[in-house]
This record gives C-alpha cells, structure tokens and sequence, in this order.
C-alpha cells in the first residue's frame, strides 16, 4: 500500500527525535530516564494536528481520496498556462464571498435597489472596495474564463476523452455570462435599466420562443417590480448553485481524467535494449 | 455440433413468476416483488418530487400569463394642449409598483384627417382622436426623442429613425412605433392600452420591441398569453 501511494506529507510525518531530545528529558524526568509528565504533555501537543486528521481519516476514509486528487502526476511540460482554471474558479470564489457580503446590505426593491447600493457604495465601511471587487471581479473572471478556454482549445485538451469537460466548461460559460447579465440590473440605476431592456428585448427577438423568453425573464409582458428580485434570485442562488455544482463536475473529470501534455511535447521513443530485442 | 445449438435462439422464458419456481407466487403473477417494490419507490420519490417543483414552476411562470396591460384610462391633459402638427411629450405610469422604472414618456398630437390615413383597422369605425406615440424604440426598446425640426423619431442606441406617423424612417427598427388608446373625455385626453401596429398602421396586440409584424416574418413572433 505504502508503495503504490505517495507518501505522507511532511507535516503530517512525526518529526524524528532530535539529538538533545535524551538529554532534556533527563533533565525533566525522573532520575532513572523515565519521562516525565511534561514530557509527555510536549509530545502529545505535538501530535495533536495528525490526531485530529487520524481521527477525520478514519472516519471518512477522505485521505486516499485527497491524495489520488492533490498528489496525482501531471504530464511533463505542464506549464503556467494550466493554472487558468484554478484562477478562475478563484474568481468565482471571490465573487461568491463578495455577493455574499453584498446581499447584507442590498435591498432588490425596485423603489430602494439604486439607494441600498449607493448606500453600500457611499456609507458602509470598506462598502466601495467590496462592491468595487465584486464589479471588476465579475470582468475578470470572464476574462480568465475565456484564457482557460482558450488554452483547452489551443492544447487540444478537449479531445477524447475529456469532451464531456469541454462541454460543462461551455455550460459553465453560459451561466457565467448569464450571471453577467443579471448581476447589470441589480445597481439599478440608468444603465443597468436600460441595459437589461435591451438584453431582455434581444431574447425577445429570438423567433417564437422569443417572446415567451422576454416575459419570463422580465416575469411579466412589461418590465415591473417581479423583474428586479427574478433577477436577484437567479443571479444569487439559482446560478450560483449550479455553477458550483458544474465546478463541482468539472473538476472531479479533471482529477479522474487528469490534465494534457502541452502539444510540442512527442511521446519519448524509449531506445530498445539488445536483451529486449 | 456445438455451433448449431448456440444459433438456436434459447426457449422464450415464462413471463409468469410460479413458472420460474418462485415461493409463493401467485397464479398468473408476472411481475415480481423486487421489481413492484422498485417501481412503488420510484413512484413514490417521483410524485414527492412533482409535489414540490410542479408547483415552484408554476410560481416563477405565473407572471407570464398576468395581463400586463390593465384596463386604465390616464389623463394626461386639457385637449386644447394638443395640436395637429407637433408632438407634445407627457409621462404616463405603465406599472405604479416600480417608481420612476414604471413611468414612460409618451407623445401626443391631435389626428389629423387630412395627412393621417384612418388605419386599417379602424375601417367603419372612428379612428382614434388623438395619435398618442409610444417612446419605446421598436429595435430593442431605447427610448426615441422626437425632434420638431425634421419631424422625425430619433432613437440614441442604434440610430432607428421614424417618420412623422412614426412609421421606420430609417435604421435597424423592425416595424412603427408603439401607439396607444386615446379618447378626449369631458374636454380632457385619456390615454389607455398601449397597442402595436405594422407598416400599415394595422392594429396588434402589444409586442416587445423586435418582434416583426409584416410579411412571413409576423408568424415567428407569436402573440403573447400577457397581452
């Protein structure tokens, strides 16, 4: 078993004795070498982190699993570019803890939506830094989105058998620009209104599914206050759930599959031996 | 020899249960306990779930089939405001819920008999008194302004441009601008329900903005169960 994983970590191996180790303890214990109870405290203060994890693993069993995932081997020349993906899933994080903080202070009514956020924005204490994060953050998780993708297709790690990855990617694409669209509403004030009459209208001019999309979205034939808290809701739990859960999908084929060489790298022609011959 | 007996296709089993030596089977019997048990379960976590998402789905599509344009009657000024050759800007309450996103800008002129065709729908009947102009831009909804000078509807967002009628003039916009119900009442113009109209002047339900109303094309942008 030992053979076949990968060792544990340094910090959960127990630390080799020191060399004084023998010689403080003489001093501390009793006169014939036993240790003393302070010995015993200091070892097992040290132990305790890898008792808490023994205790975890034995339970769950998680520690196999965490180490197939965090421990697996990545092809030769893998490079900066295969970190777009966590740096995107970074910037869903930071949005998701943003918006989090966001929704304590936002109010989604059509009369109070344009005063909550400027009070967030004028007001609350680092209110301007955090609505500030979470406005950019959304431009740039885009962006790394698009980069990431960009890499897949470039290195050619869409291809069998990772498909099915590339299209939860495209479904993750789509709902994160769908959290673009109903994240511009929620300011409320003169752009985000007139923007989203002209995002919603654009559906509207999908042939006959269009009209129905445009009154669903706008919950109703008219813009009106259901518009507004459809769009918060879709943007901070019906998304965002399945966003996670697609992340959530998407990375469990990463771990299962495991990641591409970079295209320039050949298979290496192993020089065959006489005796093998 | 072997060869010929795996061809034969092997005897059909018996679809009742007592056939295939089963404890306590039933005469007549064919399905068995596991799969009733099975198919009971599934049922049951199916209606469980239909018990809850049927009626969720229901709440989030209601608002689709809510009449969005109740019948109401705004006054929007004395009829000697009104004239037959300028357009005069009033600002109307299209859904009072919503403060200053429920209120529109409308334009209002009288009609005039002598350049204004009586629309096809109006045939036999008086037309309306009153043009009353929706600002909504038929493209994707920017709201036009109207100038007096080349009298023409000008739209910021993509540059539709509407005649005088507010037929297209010019631009991306896919049929006239939105009018309204007008009627003078007691020396006072009302305005009702917003209506659309094709290149004609034939009268629609409303539509949103980018729905086509001439042609082939009408029949991809279905009327609306709201309107």
């Amino acid at each position: 078993m030992s053979k076949l994983t990968p060792p544990l970590p340094k910090f959960l191996r127990p630390a080799p004795p020191r060399p004084s180790e023998k010689e403080r303890s003489s001093d501390n214990g009793e006169p014939n070498g036993k240790p003393g109870r302070a010995d015993k405290l200091r070892e097992s203060a040290g132990e305790g982190g890898a008792q808490v994890v023994g205790w975890l693993d034995e339970r769950t069993g998680a520690s196999p699993f965490l180490r197939g995932a965090l421990y697996r081997k990545v092809p030769k020349g893998t490079n900066w570019f295969y970190t777009l993906g966590s740096a995107t899933m970074f910037a869903f994080v930071s949005q998701a803890v943003t918006g989090v903080f966001l929704a304590m202070y936002y109010n989604p009514d059509a009369t109070r939506a344009y005063e909550s956020a400027s009070h967030i924005t004028n007001e609350v204490f680092l209110g301007e830094l955090v609505r500030g994060m979470h406005k950019w953050g959304s431009t740039v998780m885009i962006v790394l989105l698009f980069l990431h993708m960009a890499r897949t297709f470039v290195f050619g790690a869409y291809k069998y058998p990772r498909e099915l990855n590339w299209v939860i990617g495209v479904v993750l694409l789509v709902l994160t620009l769908a959290m673009g669209l109903t994240g511009y509403l929620l300011p409320f004030d003169q752009r985000s209104y007139w923007a989203t009459i002209v995002a919603v209208n654009l559906n509207a001019s999908a042939p006959l599914i269009g009209p129905f999309l445009a009154d669903f979205l706008r919950g109703g034939g008219e813009f009106s206050a259901t518009t507004i808290t459809r769009f918060y809701a879709l943007h901070m739990l019906l998304i965002p759930g399945l966003i996670a859960a697609l992340i959530g999908a998407h990375l469990y084929l990463v771990a299962k599959l495991g990641t591409t060489a970079p295209p320039w790298l050949r298979a290496e022609k192993k020089e065959l031996t006489k005796e093998e011959i | 020899m072997a060869d010929k007996q795996s061809k034969q296709t092997p005897p059909r089993k018996s679809r009742y249960t007592a056939d295939h030596g089963m404890a306590g089977a039933f005469e007549g019997e064919t399905v068995t306990r596991r799969r009733f048990m099975t198919g009971g379960a599934l049922a049951a976590g199916g209606i469980a779930s239909a018990a809850f998402a049927l009626p969720a789905l229901g709440f989030a599509l209601a608002p689709m089939f809510k009449d969005a344009t109740p019948d109401r009657w705004q006054d929007v000024g004395p009829e000697s405001d009104f004239n037959p050759t300028t357009y005069v800007p009033r600002v109307v309450n299209t859904d009072p819920g919503v403060g200053e996103a429920g209120k529109a800008t409308i334009y209002v002129r009288k009609f005039d008999p002598e350049s204004d065709k009586p629309s096809p729908s109006d045939q036999g009947k008086d037309p309306i008194p009153y043009v009353v102009v929706s600002t909504r831009c038929a493209h994707l909804g920017c709201p036009v302004r109207y100038y007096q000078a080349p009298k023409r509807f000008v739209c910021p967002c993509h540059g539709g441009i509407y005649d005088f009628q507010g037929k297209v003039a010019g631009g991306p916009p896919v049929r006239p601008l939105d009018r309204f119900d007008a009627r003078a009442s007691n020396g006072r113009v009302e305005v009702g329900e917003r209506f659309s109209v094709n290149s004609e002047l034939r009268r629609f339900s409303p539509r949103d903005p980018s729905n086509h109303l001439d042609g082939l094309w009408q029949y991809l942008y279905p009327s609306r169960p709201s309107t």
